[in-house]
């Protein structure tokens, strides 16, 4: 692998690093220790803000596996990808004020504690606290795996060292940094992302001598590449549309998207990032899968890809420019799981440990215990990343669609249905997750159900239990 | 929670909250009419054959309105809403607290 490539990702590195640095001196002593680690004090900026919700959404799947998808599938892919852009304002707009105003009442330093909040329960703050522990660790760790993968692929290291150097340089900066480092370098992750995917996307362009040309070279090879359905016509409106759901509205169930939607500073804030997030989300979708796409005809016969990107960037620009585009997908890998790995480090110390085992730690002890808990998650993880084990990867299977399906309403409807309860949040949560895992086996049997993502169905049946729960048992109308 | 219904009739909700809903609707209906022009662009011109599809900045027509031009548009909608339509509001201040009091004794401490 070429020297000149790796000095531009050594020095995203070490910026990264000096980044979580600083944000760790700063973390001011107002406030508390926990508001400021886990939330950054509630002091995000309408760009950190836009820019850590990006980040933190837009993982490996957006930056190699999507395009690799959409290299094999052509334009329908860059549609399904499109419907992304709504995360941009919807999650904000959707929390909202009423989330933030809320979480501040409440004194609510994750999502968790809302929950418990609103529904007064702490079986609800149990079972979500498991719930996030679970899938959000095995999701975290097979994005390690992602970002170790990229590394070796990308140096020419072996796997371990690739990924002992991944670690180091997130674990670092989490443990230390809190979720001020978390944002702050998420901004940078994401600015590097924009700028890395509009240079690959002018290069790809450039070496097919324009769009015209490499239209007509789709059209040659294949007519279908060019429709909304798919190389193949396989991809059918119902399935393509199912994906609003699962990358689109349902995001606003996830607890890393929720946790952000707590942590702005003012409604001037929030109403910045909603302009930054959706410009900035539909820009890098818009741009990451064309480039899948127009890479087809500049360097057809890509098998894996998740390559892709990385082979199609060291083909088109040159070796140093390649360097810095390719920080891009790792920006994304590290800017996802520094937000994954906060976040499960947070429902064990704040949600486990301080709600149930020991309410009445001082101040000191829970400084120590939150260190020392966000750093041995990620040696755990890191450990686990090294062979990880089947379980794992099945459990990673649902951690997003699961998540959703099972948060969504409790969310949703417990900030803006009076009658919401606590039956209501349990049936719902539980419907939810049982019925994703119940539909994902059926699916992956006998095709989809339906037609549409495994998903869909799920959202909709936790809806009925939310509603049915909360009507038949303890009717009661909530104040807010 | 104390709910009955004489007490109710003390309650009265933070301000604030109603421009928050307004807000989430607002949210709601953007999404709704995001969703109906990119799949009316998609599907509507998509569904042609492909021999009939006209080319604009060399992208196919379906998928340049469906996806560039609605990208395009929908930022531009979320800057006129957030410039005209969306409101400022103090989030941790309780500039209300007197009115809802009440409501304030539900709520546990963490």
């Amino acid at each position: 692998m070429n020297i000149q490539v790796i000095i531009p990702l050594l020095i995203f590195l070490i910026a990264i690093f000096a980044i979580g640095f600083i944000a760790s001196k700063q973390m001011s002593s107002g406030g508390g220790f926990l508001q400021e680690y886990f939330l950054g004090g509630r002091e995000l900026g309408g760009f950190v803000l836009a820019m850590t919700m990006v980040a933190t959404y837009g993982s490996a799947s957006s930056f190699l596996g999507g395009p690799g998808t959409a290299y094999t599938v052509g334009f329908g892919w860059i549609l399904l990808a499109m419907t992304q852009v709504v995360t941009g304002y919807f999650v904000l707009l959707i929390l909202g004020k009423k989330f933030a105003i809320l979480a501040r009442k409440y004194n609510a330093v994750t999502m968790i504690d809302f929950l418990k909040a609103r529904y007064n329960s702490p079986a609800v703050a149990i079972l979500s606290a498991i719930a996030i522990i679970i899938f959000l660790f095995s999701a975290m760790t097979a994005q390690w795996v992602g970002g170790g993968r990229l590394i070796e692929s990308l140096t020419g290291l072996q796997y371990t060292t690739a990924l002992f150097i991944f670690a180091i340089s997130v674990l670092v900066y989490v443990v230390i940094g809190g979720f001020r480092a978390v944002a702050l370098t998420d901004a940078v992750q994401g600015a590097i992302m924009v700028v890395g995917t509009l240079i690959l996307l002018i290069g790809v362009i450039i070496a097919g001598g324009g769009v015209p040309a490499i239209m007509q070279d789709l059209l040659n090879e294949n007519p279908r590449l060019v429709t909304p359905f798919g190389a193949d016509g396989s991809l059918s409106a119902a399935y393509v549309s199912s994906f609003w759901i699962l990358v689109g509205v349902g995001v606003v169930g996830l607890p890393q998207m929720a946790v952000r939607a707590m942590s702005y500073k003012s409604s001037r804030a929030m109403h910045r990032a909603l302009v930054i997030g959706t410009i900035v989300t539909g820009f890098i979708m818009l741009n990451m899968h064309l480039i899948g796409v127009f890479a087809r005809p500049v360097m057809p016969g890509i098998d894996v890809g998740d390559k892709v990107i990385p082979l199609i960037a060291l083909e088109v620009l040159p070796p140093w420019l390649a360097g810095i585009v390719l920080a891009a997908p790792m920006a994304a890998i590290m800017s996802t799981v520094d937000s994954l790995l906060l976040l499960v480090s947070s429902a064990i110390v704040k949600d486990v440990y301080l709600n149930f085992i020991k309410p009445e730690a001082t101040e000191k002890r829970v400084k120590q215990i939150s260190f020392g808990v966000t750093g041995i998650l990620g040696i755990i993880v890191f450990l686990l990343a090294l062979q990880p084990p089947d379980l794992l990867i099945f459990l990673n299977l649902f951690a997003f669609g699961g998540l959703e399906a099972a948060f969504i309403w409790p969310i949703v409807l417990g900030l803006y249905w009076k009658y919401g309860n606590k039956h209501g949040a349990i049936l719902s949560m539980i419907t939810g997750m049982a019925s994703y895992i119940a539909i994902h086996f059926y699916n992956a049997e006998y095709g989809n159900l339906l037609g549409v993502h495994t998903v869909t169905i799920p959202v909709v049946l936790s809806l009925l239990a939310y509603i049915i729960g909360s009507l038949a048992i303890q009717r009661k109308a909530f104040r807010f | 929670m104390p709910a009955n219904k004489k007490a109710s009739q003390h309650y009265k909700p933070d301000p604030r909250f109603k421009i928050a809903h307004r807000e989430a609707l607002i949210g709601v209906a953007l999404a709704i009419f995001n969703f109906i022009w990119w799949y009316g662009f998609a599907y509507g011109l998509g569904s042609r054959p492909p021999e009939e599809y006209t080319y604009i900045l060399g992208l196919p027509d379906w998928f340049f309105y469906s996806c560039v031009i609605g990208f395009i548009l929908m930022s531009a909608l979320v800057i006129v809403i957030t410039k005209f339509v969306l409101k400022e509001v103090p989030l941790d201040a309780d500039p209300y607290a007197d009115l809802y009091n009440e409501a304030k004794e539900e709520s546990p401490k963490l």
